[in-house]
């Protein structure tokens, strides 16, 4: 049989659209090569795979702060110059040339840009900087308290780097990362069916996946039940989950994997994912983090329910809170582990 | 001569008239008249369409997987406020859920989990009526029912996933979703859930069946275009009047391996191999959740998962016990 000229335009039809279908796809890869290294024994896939033209792209998102030069002290305390301080409800024992060298930093790291509302005057009013009017002042107060809270009692997970408030703020009085009741776009109503938080696509939370695309307002906006899934017994014994937890868990772990920038591997041995022994030690810095960031988003940040406005709120009315990507912004140790605290140490004494 | 053998595709398409088939029982249903011929169908198979068989079960199942098709993609629409593009856009990972798990095994609402189980039911009629289809026809045909019991193994696979394991969990929010991604999210999450499903000795059954299958299907493909210049797809006939094909090919094997399968009996390996894939495969998910909880623990329990020496210079605890 002969090939006739509308076969032949099929074909080549079917073809052209393959490729240009085809295209698009690869456009989304990755190149080669990767750098891996192996973190386990051999054969038990405890590797870490990097793409290093990736990695240079975090790293220039993530440029390293330089602390300000120390300042000797002027020998007079915050709460003892009653006639230059009034209203200072935390930072009183600080000696008043490290308490302005702070107060020059905060503005930096979190409202460093030009305009009226913005220096001093994105907290404080510059008429009477004693007032709480603005918002700000009073949100920055607790703010204050949480770095203190989590330099001094959470050291299990932030070891003796510490945090400021740079590690998240990075220059913006927002910071770029931070989450909220997420009812997802309109579905509609009546008998259909919901899609009961799940099955979108385009939702970086899970990483793409069709999981689950608020895994934080049930499993870190405070502080609660274990996110564990698997059961402890070989036989049942109602130790496990049941499914939509598991999900809803599995979106979670994306969202610390594609904060941190690294795999499964990184704290799990994925052959038990549930299994301590078998685990790295950086699982149970991981799980004293979940434990921190539950703690300041039920006691620190939604406690500012009140103070914060509405365009500080997510669509359901609950405030911006924080996620592992707030202060890890895609790397293990946020900013490579540069301890930025260990120059304000006036930021890791505990609460009174 | 070799290259015509060697081609993935038909290279020469001879055509002759209709072939419409052995005659039908008695109080048959008639076949469909029509009769096209189509190249491009003719460069990787027979250039006939038809004639199909339409019949009773035929329509039934049609329309019964119909209406399940339209529950699922009418609510995966609605679940992007019936906005068209986005439904295109989005379709990988829309998903029709089952009910949660508090319904259990009743009646739930159609808006949580209800069109979920009327979408199941129709699937499942639809499926069972074209087995039976399958069945019919094959009798029909004076064929034996090996088609149908091969289909049947896939469906047991499908029935354990959703009906069978969750009726024996007792709660429908233990079965699989409907849709491209939402199912394979389960099922990653169903193996996390249960404890890595790789340990399961079934599961490891099943993959063995698989790959098994498709080299099964490489070496018998290509042995057979291999001496089809010799006559050896004409396999069937070489069953009982093997010729120099068939001694070539087998020779070939013993050669190579020692051991040859026959023309006959090569048939039997791939139904088998292919058969136990879900046939084996249910049988591990019917056990998980129900008779083991976690797949790891019963591995290490049965000795069937090594230790290995972990590198960790200090081995960790579990923090939640430490508080």
């Amino acid at each position: 049989m002969k090939l006739s000229a509308t076969t032949l335009t099929a074909s080549l039809l079917v073809s052209v659209i393959g490729i240009l279908l085809v295209i698009p796809m690869m456009l989304q890869w990755e190149r080669p090569p990767m750098e891996s290294a192996q973190w386990g024994f051999r054969g038990t896939g405890m590797e870490h795979t990097v793409n290093p033209r990736l990695a240079a792209k975090v790293k220039a998102a993530n440029p390293l702060p330089t602390p300000d030069d120390p300042v000797p002290n002027d020998g007079v305390l915050v709460k003892d110059d009653k006639e230059n301080y009034k209203n200072v409800q935390v930072l009183g024992d600080l000696d008043t040339a490290q308490f302005n060298r702070l107060m020059g930093a905060i503005t930096l790291w979190v409202a460093p840009q030009e305009g009226d509302n913005a220096g001093c005057a994105y907290c404080h009013n510059v008429e009477n900087m004693a007032s709480d009017e603005v918002y700000t002042k009073v949100v920055a107060r607790r703010m204050l308290q949480m770095t203190r809270t989590i330099n001094s009692t959470y050291k299990t997970h932030v070891a003796g780097t510490g945090v400021t408030c740079y590690t998240c703020h990075r220059g913006q009085p927002v910071p770029a990362n931070i989450w909220y009741t997420n009812p997802g776009p309109r579905q509609a109503g009546g008998m259909a069916a919901s899609r009961d938080g799940q099955n979108l696509a385009g939702q970086p939370v899970p990483a793409f996946a069709s999981l689950p695309y608020d895994p934080f307002t049930p499993l870190i906006s405070k502080p609660g039940e274990a996110i564990r899934v698997q059961a402890t017994t070989a036989l049942p014994g109602n130790t496990g989950s049941d499914f939509k937890k598991t999900e809803t868990t599995y979106a979670l772990m994306m969202h610390m994997s594609t904060a941190l920038g690294v795999n499964c591997t990184f704290c799990h041995n994925s052959r038990a994912f549930s299994n301590w022994e078998q685990s790295r030690p950086q699982r149970v810095t991981a799980w004293h983090g979940i434990q921190m960031v539950r703690d300041i988003n039920a006691n620190y940040i939604s406690s500012l329910s009140g103070v914060f406005p509405a365009n500080r709120k997510g669509p359901m009315g609950d405030v911006y809170k924080t996620n592992c990507a707030t202060c890890h912004n895609g790397v293990n140790k946020p900013l490579y582990g540069f301890s930025m605290a260990k120059s304000y140490p006036e930021l890791s004494v505990p609460n009174p | 001569m070799m290259i015509e053998y060697q081609n993935i595709f038909t290279r020469v398409q001879v055509h002759g008239p209709d072939d419409l088939g052995v005659p039908l029982k008695p109080g048959s249903w008639p076949r469909e008249k029509g009769i096209t011929t189509n190249w491009l169908l003719g460069v990787i198979g027979d250039a006939q369409l038809g004639p199909i068989y339409l019949g009773g079960l035929g329509i039934m199942s049609l329309l019964c997987g119909f209406i399940a098709i339209e529950i699922i993609g009418l609510n995966m629409l609605a679940s992007v406020n019936w906005n068209p593009i986005q439904f295109v856009r989005q379709l990988f990972w829309l998903g029709l859920e089952p009910p949660p798990a508090k319904y259990g095994l009743g009646l739930a609402p159609l808006r949580e989990g209800g069109w979920w189980q009327m979408a199941g039911f129709f699937l499942t009629a639809s499926i069972l009526l074209w087995w039976l289809r399958t069945y019919r026809r094959a009798r029909a045909l004076g064929m034996g029912t090996h088609i149908a019991w091969a289909f049947a193994a896939a469906i047991w696979l499908y029935l354990v996933l959703g009906f069978i394991r969750p009726l024996l969990m007792g709660n429908f929010s233990e079965a699989v979703p409907f849709g491209i991604f939402p199912h394979l999210d389960w099922t990653a999450a169903f193996s996390i859930r249960y404890g890595n499903l790789f340990y399961n000795p079934f599961h490891m059954l099943s993959i063995a069946f698989l790959y098994g299958s498709a080299l099964l299907f490489a070496m018998h493909g290509a042995t057979i275009l291999s001496v089809s210049r010799l006559g050896g797809e004409r396999e069937i006939e070489q069953i009982i009047d093997r010729g120099t094909a068939s001694e070539r090919a087998a020779l070939f094997w013993r050669w190579t391996m020692g051991f040859n399968a026959t023309m006959e009996s090569i048939h039997r390996w791939a139904w088998w191999f292919a058969v136990l894939c879900p046939l084996v495969g249910g049988i591990g998910i019917l056990l998980t959740g129900t008779v083991v909880d976690n797949w790891y623990l019963w591995a290490v329990k049965h000795h069937v998962a090594p230790m290995y020496p972990f590198d960790l210079t200090a081995p960790i605890a579990d923090p939640a016990a430490a508080q």
